[in-house]
């Protein structure tokens, strides 16, 4: 079984799927990245997967979990390069990634995860203001 | 129906899942279909072949490529020698699971298909037949 590497940049975490991954390698996956942010107390997660030009109801249901239980470990998730006809054909199988963000490409994701984490600290500054007053 | 090319593959574990999505690439590409129409076929093969390998015990998929003169399209037949489906009404509805998935298998891959077929009864197995016509919507 393949191993998906998990690259740590700052507080963040990248992963780029290249490969077509079975059940079982979307599923160590998803347990590797709890883990690592977990170690690194990473705030956000980056998942590309431009390179996927598949991705069924189990992937689809991995990509979901994985953000969900990141969010439940204080860390946001943002999935970029969904391919336009793997977009379309997820909506058919009945899966819309609800509570999944996600961003056009690389860069913009960054983008994203920079923003929330920004806005998340602005907002805990603000909350030890308003203690302190 | 003339059948220009034909192929059965065994599907019994994860890794075959992955080969099956590949086989049924492979004969999408040589049909000439548009990357959306490989990727819902891709995708029902991906979701059947699954259900095989979860429910039914593993079992083979045979790839057909049709051409019948007017239209080409992509044969697909599932045929597994598990315990079959009880009920096939709860079986399609969407998020109707027995195991640990999202219940949008079946389903999901009879609305990425143009035409869907189901044979089955309890002890007897499961044969699902799937078919896309390039071109069509």
């Amino acid at each position: 079984m393949e191993r998906i590497p998990i690259l740590k940049m700052g507080s963040f975490l990248l992963v780029s799927i290249q490969i077509d991954m079975d059940d079982r390698t979307a599923m160590s996956l998803q347990d590797d990245l709890t883990g690592q942010i977990v170690k690194h107390r990473a705030k956000g997660v980056l998942i590309d997967i431009s390179s996927l030009d598949v991705v069924d109801s189990f992937i689809g249901r991995m990509l979901a979990n994985t953000a969900a239980m990141a969010r439940i470990l204080d860390a946001d998730t943002v999935v970029v390069g969904m391919q336009p006809s793997v977009a379309i054909t997820l909506v058919e199988l009945g899966l819309s990634l609800k509570g999944v963000r996600s961003a056009l490409n690389v860069e913009r994701g960054m983008d994203l995860l920079r923003q929330i984490s920004r806005e998340l600290e602005v907002e805990s500054e603000r909350d030890d203001a308003d203690r302190e007053e | 129906m003339q059948i220009a090319k034909s192929e059965t593959v065994a599907v019994r574990s994860g890794a075959e899942v992955v080969s099956v999505r590949h086989a049924v690439r492979k004969y999408a590409v040589e049909l000439g279909f548009s990357i959306v129409e490989q990727t819902k076929v891709v995708t029902a093969a991906s979701e059947l072949a699954r259900n095989m390998v979860d429910y039914g015990g593993g079992g083979t998929m045979t790839l057909e490529a049709l051409d019948d003169g007017i239209r080409r399209g992509l044969r697909l037949r599932f045929e597994d020698h598990g315990p079959g489906i009880a009920d096939l009404t709860l079986a399609l509805r969407d998020g109707y699971t027995t195991g640990s998935g999202m219940g949008l298998g079946l389903g999901g891959a009879k609305r990425l298909s143009n035409e869907f077929d189901i044979k089955t009864a309890p002890g007897e197995g499961t044969t699902i037949t799937i078919t896309r016509w390039k071109g069509a919507s």
